[in-house]
């Protein structure tokens, strides 16, 4: 191919004339502009936690000019309009692993600390204390590890079923660093104190800006390789991803609404407050599950497990059906989390209605991907790879059955401030978030290093196996203490009074936190193990003791 | 298939397939959060609750940079276990001049909604500075640092004004002297703590809360607004029953 042509312009007409680079110009002025203002929060900056932003937004503003001008200038920004866009989905599969061993390490050591109290507590220093490093936890696992999954997974299936590559030139680049600069950025900033203070929208008001600015650029570069796709139809894991990056928009802006102390200061107060505040939480945090953790990880099995399986999607109509419902219904299900509380009772039964309804839609994605093995069910046998997706699968099935049953109020009563809910969200996270993830990273890694297959398969059932034990431990630690404690608030004695106060109902939980660190530690070892195969997989190395007529080939 | 045909109208506009998802998710939001801004009952009509002194500000803030709110919630559900271990239920009117809510969703410690007043100062700063010393079985982090983190309240007044641009009621005079209230409140050497008293109710808690009459700490801070969490409601004038407090 000569320069002529490697230098393409955009697809799109009217953005651009042929051979200008308006993508460049945008990304150039973004890192310049932010580079300004970086500087300025530095110099002006009221506390310790903006100048820590501000030297870290700098830094990476600097670089990102450095990286455009040294890239400019040795002819590496051409954009090849003949070719798909794999490098970036490279970084996203590195990132995704890198951040899940991480996300899920930081969630170990929390897990000693509610076991082993005085486990990394430093008196002197408030930076590894538990109230502190469990949004690291929450955001680097579903932000960082899930984020940069769906990120990943959504540029491949995007490219592959359009049959075009990406749309933007250099954007989906600043897709990618933009997105791991929110990341960083946010870690960082719990650590120095700095955070919004709602659950799963800690990121401070800048931090929330500067997602706003990253995320306008992934819904730009989504819809725009949809715009100039080669196939009449979007296939429906694409209809997905789309809910699931509008949506996530529109919950972000909301729910993050806020007016910072000063320009130069880290610290915003949010546009609610009270009673409203709740339910934009909610609704935000309930819909971060439904659309984050769901609605894309659906997307990922809509591509992922037909391919592998190699047989269709089960039923058309079936993914219609459940898709337009289960946006719908997700939206109103926030709710649920606030029974009993000072939210007015009719919002609490509108919640909990749609609720119990959304365990329908929920399982119709589950039957849509099981059922799509119709035929090839002993695949599961040989393929270690396809049995981490279909265990996804069923994950999602049992956490969308039991989320319904404890959005019901009595039930929730009892459930709800205790670790059943904390069991609840991790076998959703473990079971289907993490197993599908996993799966998309095994079958993306041969696919774009080229590699024939993966390095070992053996490493991969060990994963599978260490990941469902895991998960197991967890979950079922959790569902005794939970139940248990619960019971143990409301519990009452022969002559009327509160049968324990709040500390024995503590020290009950010693031994179930114990094995709930164990089965995290399992989880997160095979999430290691899984490192060290895709990165051996990148190299081009194939197990000696896996002679490859007998192993799957990927 | 006619749901088949129809549905491939989605299927190849991607305008068409993105607006029939904004329209298909809006509506949950528009039903559930907007009524709560217009329906007047959603917030009680209570006797009390005023805004957080500078003081508490800055202790709520520290609150919710150390993550409290992930073990510990603020609001006691109307269950009669819950009344019995912590007190009246939570109302919404006692929430409405947090920003951010912390009601929270997990309770690895207690609930804290009415916690203000239950333990002395010196318990508060002892479990806070050790929470093993006079709780063993606690999982509690330790938060001795917050002794030696001296207020630097310079910037205080911003914060004010930020609560006030989005409806909290401090007055120009609260605005302007924030700063002082700060020291007054933690009853420093050569402050008034009556002009703040007067200013926000009557009722606020003026003391040295850390044990350190020399310095302001953030210790005072987090203590101060622990001693005022669940006390503004005057239950007494308080009808639960009444039809305008039923919802």
């Amino acid at each position: 191919m000569t320069n002529a042509t490697t230098s393409a312009p955009l697809q799109l007409k009217g953005f651009g004339k042929p051979g200008s680079r308006p993508d460049i110009l945008v990304v150039s002025v973004i890192c310049v502009l932010g580079l300004l203002w970086a500087i300025s929060a530095a110099a002006f900056s009221h506390d310790l936690g903006m100048s820590v932003l501000a030297y870290i937004f700098a830094g990476a503003f600097a670089l990102g000019i450095f990286a455009i001008s040294f890239a400019g200038s040795k002819g590496l920004l051409a954009n090849d309009d003949s070719k798909y866009m794999d490098g970036v989905l490279k970084a996203g599969v590195i990132a995704s692993t890198f951040w899940g061993v991480v996300g899920m390490l930081v969630g170990v050591i929390i897990a000693s600390q509610l076991a082993f109290p005085e486990f990394l507590y430093f008196k002197e220093l408030g930076f590894l204390n538990f109230g502190r490093l469990r949004p690291i936890h929450t955001s680097g696992v579903i932000f960082a590890f899930g984020g940069n999954v769906l990120i990943s997974t959504s540029f491949y299936v995007v490219q592959r079923t359009c049959r075009t590559r990406m749309f933007g030139g250099l954007l989906p680049w600043f897709v990618f660093w933009g997105y791991n600069l929110v990341i960083v950025t946010a870690a960082t900033g719990y650590l120095f104190g700095v955070t919004g203070g709602q659950e799963y929208a800690e990121p401070n008001w800048v931090v929330d800006l500067w997602l706003t600015i990253v995320w306008v650029a992934y819904l730009v570069v989504f819809l725009g390789t949809l715009w100039k796709r080669k196939e009449p139809h979007i296939y429906v894991a694409n209809w997905f991803y789309l809910a699931f990056i509008i949506t996530i928009a529109i919950l972000h802006l909301v729910n993050n609404a806020a007016v910072p102390a000063s320009p130069w200061s880290s610290k915003a107060y949010s546009a609610f407050a009270g009673v409203q505040n709740a339910m934009t939480q909610w609704w935000y945090g309930h819909n971060a599950v439904g659309f984050f953790l769901t609605a894309g990880f659906l997307g990922i099995m809509y591509y992922f497990v037909p391919k592998r399986a190699e047989r269709p999607v089960y039923s058309y109509q079936l993914s219609i059906i459940h898709f337009w419902a289960l946006i719908f219904t997700y939206m109103w299900a926030g709710p649920h989390h606030l029974h009993y509380t000072a939210l007015p009772q009719w919002v609490q039964t509108l919640g909990m209605t749609f609720s119990i309804i959304l365990w329908m839609p929920s399982w119709g994605g589950m039957i849509n991907g099981l059922m799509t093995l119709s035929g090839a069910w002993d695949k599961l046998r040989t393929d270690p790879v396809l049995r981490m997706l279909v265990a996804s699968v069923a994950f999602y099935g049992m956490s969308t059955f039991e989320g319904p049953a404890m959005s019901i109020r009595a039930v929730n009563a009892l459930s709800h401030y205790t670790d059943w809910t904390v069991g609840h969200v991790h076998s959703g996270a473990l079971g289907w978030v993490g197993m599908v993830s996993f799966g998309a990273l095994y079958c993306m890694t041969p696919w774009l290093w080229r590699r024939e297959r993966l390095y070992s398969m053996k490493l991969v059932e060990t994963h599978f196996w260490l990941a469902t034990i895991g998960i197991l431990f967890y979950i079922t630690a959790m569902w005794v203490s939970g139940i248990m404690q619960g019971l143990m608030w409301r519990a009452y004695n022969e002559y009327g009074f509160l049968q324990y106060s709040f500390v024995e109902t503590v020290k009950a939980m010693k031994p179930y936190y114990i094995i709930r660190a164990l089965g995290g530690l399992l989880f997160t070892a095979g999430a290691a193990v899984m490192a060290y195969n895709l990165w051996r997989t990148a190299k081009g190395d194939i197990s000696v003791k896996e002679p490859l007529a007998k192993a799957q080939v990927a | 298939m006619n749901l088949i045909k129809n549905h491939g109208i989605f299927e190849k506009n991607s305008w068409i397939l993105g607006l029939g998802i904004v329209g298909a998710v809006i509506w949950g939001g528009l039903v559930q959060i907007a009524p709560l801004f217009f329906i007047e009952s959603t917030i009680e009509k209570v006797d009390g609750v005023r805004p957080y002194t500078p003081l508490e500000l800055i202790g709520r803030n520290v609150y919710v940079r150390e993550g409290c709110y992930t073990c510990h919630s603020q609001m006691v559900r109307s269950l009669r276990d819950e009344v019995e271990r912590y007190g009246h239920y939570s109302l919404a009117a006692e929430s409405m001049y947090d920003r951010p809510f912390q009601w929270g969703s997990k309770r690895t410690g207690p609930d804290l909604a009415r916690v203000g007043g239950k333990y002395s100062d010196g318990w508060q700063v002892q479990h806070l500075t050790n929470p093993r010393s006079v709780v063993p079985e606690s999982v509690m982090p330790p938060y001795e640092f917050l002794k030696g983190k001296v207020i630097d309240a310079k910037y205080i007044a911003d914060d004010l004004k930020a609560n006030k641009l989005l409806g909290v009621p401090y007055t120009d005079k609260d605005i302007a002297n924030a700063q002082a209230d700060v020291a007054a409140q933690a009853a420093a050497p050569d402050t008034d703590g009556a002009d703040l008293n007067s200013r926000y109710g009557g009722k606020v808690n003026v003391r040295d809360f850390d044990g350190n009459a020399k310095e302001v700490t953030e210790m005072d801070a987090l203590v101060a607004y622990l001693q005022v969490l669940g006390t503004m409601v005057d239950f007494k004038t308080y009808e639960p029953k009444k039809a305008e407090n039923l919802r």
